[in-house]
């Protein structure tokens, strides 16, 4: 054995040692498998890009966004914002956007009030209510929700009659297969005293509940806030309009050659895919409701009824508050669920934002990686969005633990 | 920190194999012993699976015709059906060989797409199909109405610029396939179809009452139709390009799915046919194959012309005249380069 080994086997040992210490010790390990799984996630991902971007360069197309800039050069049928085919892919993409949002929005509103009300009709002691509503989210949840978009689109084409035989609907209003034309308000300038009246409603009714909550903290006396800011919000804007002499005048529409032209309306692809993705989601949040009264012991009940608190105030002050702390959280991944689900609006030609820059202008200009870059942003732009939101909200419902 | 660029260094050597992998596309088919031609999802007379699957057309000769000249069998052919929009894509990624799919050639999709066209198998032109109880006779006269429109083609640029050169408006309603659009149209969804006067023609044939339709007599836009493969490697384009063009020139010199077996035994006396059959000359090295390629195209489909008859003639339900697509030496501008 020479001196030379001898110092670096004595040199190496207790690093070894150190190495595997390092390698034992619980916490350490765990991050060192977190930086060496992060290591390769990111490289397999810098390899996709690098290898897409290579792929992309080797056939002479470069990485660019200035196609944005560019016009469009096709039409859109539902726009909200002013937009012709001279316009550029961007504002194409703007339209797109308000698309995505009001299909989503609408979609958000409408599958939350009807999934309340299944939810509460599935613990309805009525057999048939009860069984109705079993059936109906059973069957609902249970088939892909393309299908269902498909069906009520259909439906709509099919069953519904064409312009020129419309079924008109109350004073001004049609219902035909391309859609639903109503009457579009054109408002006069003291109608806008109408729209100031409303909301200074609603700000007036914000500050009197406020107050109401501190008076009834104070002395405990109640007041009927839900009445009262009813009467600020609509009643008055509705008195005042009318006595205003109802400064509104009515486009409506009016069937000419082909088409009812002039008024407003709500396209069967949208009402298709609005009423597809509520009834789908419904479904689900119906379910979720149930699950959260259920999670409400029933003492609760009987403990809040024995103080003698009213049937209908036990429900809003001890029942809601608790239900909610539980739907609230898998209510926010439904809401996510409707965003993104209404990216299924190419099936039927609903001009969202996979349509529009995911697709034509995507398709037009062969700028794929671009065009799916950026949808893939907006939809996460979106999630993240209501995400905050409902956590907020989560936050604000949230057990105050004293 | 290491570790990731070598990661960085692999990527870029993988994407550098990639690339050049692409080159060589006629010893990838020859490997894979199949072509894989893109075309679309249904259009019947151009290309269209039957009740057993097999895919017939005027396209679907094309993708024959070139795997019988690389494979030497026609039947050799895996199709990849694709929608107007993820054609390009699909071309594109690798993932098809080439494309014959009434794709028109257009100067962005040669130039920004990457695509190589080969020559144009079919001229066609933008028309209007519209319900005859409507009583339109002019598509000046379609103020108003809803268009069903397949998306991503160059159709819907046409349109747009058209209505807005004449100053009259129109609802798009944008349809994925062709079935939709006729789904839609069928339902009253749209007053008027718009693709390509062929597509409507072939849509119309379909229909139930095919006579109860009209096609309005504007064509509003140039659709030269052709194949199409990817930037990049040229002698495939060429292989595209000749087979496209040895078909055309067989129906010139009279070469026919019947008689080709004899006209290719010995060289006669027209040298134009001697050369396409490879009894004279030595084209087919020039693009990579034996002699006998344009040969074995003929024996799998027949000439331009027998093809066309077949799939979309006069006397096929689709009822297509020849019109442009007529030899130039009668009437037509069909050209083909000559093979010399």
């Amino acid at each position: 054995m020479s001196n030379g080994t001898a110092i670096g086997g004595a040199g190496s040992l207790p690093q070894r040692n150190a190495l595997s210490r390092l390698w034992n010790n619980k916490e350490a390990r765990s991050v060192i498998v977190q930086i060496i799984a992060l290591i390769l996630i990111i490289g397999l991902f810098a390899s996709m890009v690098t290898n897409a971007i290579a792929n992309l360069e080797a056939i002479g197309k470069g990485f660019s966004f200035k196609f944005l800039g560019q016009p469009a050069n096709y039409d859109i049928n539902q726009r909200l914002i002013e937009y012709n085919s001279q316009s550029s892919h961007f504002r194409a993409m703007q339209v797109g956007i308000l698309n995505t949002l009001l299909v989503a929005i609408s979609g958000v509103i409408l599958a939350t009030i009807l999934g309340f009300i299944l939810g509460v009709l599935r613990l309805s002691k009525n057999w048939l209510t009860n069984k109705i509503a079993l059936v109906y989210i059973e069957y609902i949840r249970n088939v892909p929700v393309l299908l269902h978009i498909l069906l009520v689109h259909g439906l709509m084409v099919h069953s519904l009659p064409k312009p020129k035989s419309a079924i008109p609907v109350g004073d001004g209003s049609f219902l035909t297969n391309r859609g639903f034309f109503m009457p579009k308000p054109l408002p006069e300038d003291l109608m806008w005293v109408v729209i100031g009246l409303f909301f200074a409603g609603l700000v007036f009714a914000f500050f009197f509940r406020r107050w109401a909550k501190k008076v009834q903290d104070a002395t405990g006396k109640i007041y009927p806030v839900f009445w009262i800011s009813l009467a600020a919000i609509v009643v008055v804007p509705v008195l005042a309009y009318f006595a205003l002499g109802q400064p509104v005048n009515w486009d409506t529409p009016e069937l000419k050659g082909f088409n009812f032209k002039g008024g407003m309306v709500i396209r069967p692809e949208f009402i298709a895919l609005w009423l597809a993705l509520s009834f789908y989601t419904a479904a689900f949040i119906g379910e979720i409701v149930r699950a959260g009264i259920l999670a409400v012991s029933h003492g609760q009940t009987e403990a809040s009824m024995a103080l003698g608190v009213s049937r209908g105030r036990t429900l809003k002050l001890v029942v809601i508050p608790q239900a909610l702390r539980v739907i609230v959280p898998p209510l926010s991944s439904q809401y996510l669920n409707i965003t993104k689900n209404s990216s299924l609006a190419l099936a039927i030609g609903y001009m969202d934002i996979t349509a529009t820059i995911g697709g034509i202008s995507l398709n037009q200009t062969g700028r794929e990686m671009e065009c799916m870059i950026i949808v893939m942003g907006l939809y996460l732009i979106a999630s993240l969005m209501i995400s905050m939101f409902m956590n907020w909200y989560n936050k604000r419902i949230k057990l105050v633990e004293r | 920190m290491k570790l990731s660029i070598k990661y960085a260094a692999a990527a870029v050597a993988l994407a550098s194999v990639a690339g050049t992998a692409q080159a060589g596309t006629l010893e990838d088919v020859k490997a894979r012993g199949e072509l894989n031609c893109v075309v679309s999802t249904g259009v019947a007379g151009f290309a269209a699976p039957d009740d057993k699957g097999a895919w017939s057309g005027f396209d679907v000769d094309f993708c024959r015709a070139v795997a019988a000249a690389v494979l030497g069998d026609g039947s050799k052919v895996s199709f990849v059906p694709t929608t107007g929009k993820t054609r390009f894509t699909v071309l594109n990624s690798g993932e098809g060989d080439i494309l014959f799919r009434n794709t028109t050639e257009t100067m962005s999709r040669d130039a920004d797409l990457k695509l190589t066209f080969l020559p144009v198998n079919y001229y066609d032109g933008q028309g209007f199909m519209i319900p005859k109880a409507l009583g339109v006779t002019s598509a000046k006269d379609l103020d108003g109405a809803s268009i069903c429109i397949q998306t991503g083609t160059t159709t819907e640029l046409n349109l747009a610029d058209y209505f807005r050169t004449n100053g009259i408006s129109y609802e798009p309603v944008p349809v994925e396939t062709n079935a939709e659009a006729q789904t839609n149209y069928l339902g009253g969804r749209c007053d008027v179809f718009t693709t390509d006067a062929s597509g409507l023609a072939s849509t119309r044939a379909s229909f139930e009452a095919p006579a109860e339709h009209i096609i309005l007599p504007e064509i509003i836009s140039k659709e030269p139709l052709g194949g199409a493969v990817r930037h990049g490697d040229d002698q495939w384009a060429d292989i595209g390009k000749w087979v496209v063009n040895a078909l055309i020139n067989a129906e010139e010199l009279g070469i026919t799915q019947a008689n080709v077996d004899e006209m290719g035994k010995a060289a006669g006396d027209n040298p134009s046919v001697n050369r396409l059959l490879g009894t004279e000359g030595d084209f087919g090295s020039m693009i990579g194959l034996d002699a006998q390629w344009a040969m074995r195209a003929i024996q799998a489909v027949g000439n331009y012309g027998e093809s066309f008859d077949r799939n979309i003639g006069p006397s096929t339900a689709i009822g297509l005249e020849r019109g442009l697509n007529a030899q130039w030496k009668d009437g037509g501008i069909l050209y083909a380069a000559p093979i010399r």
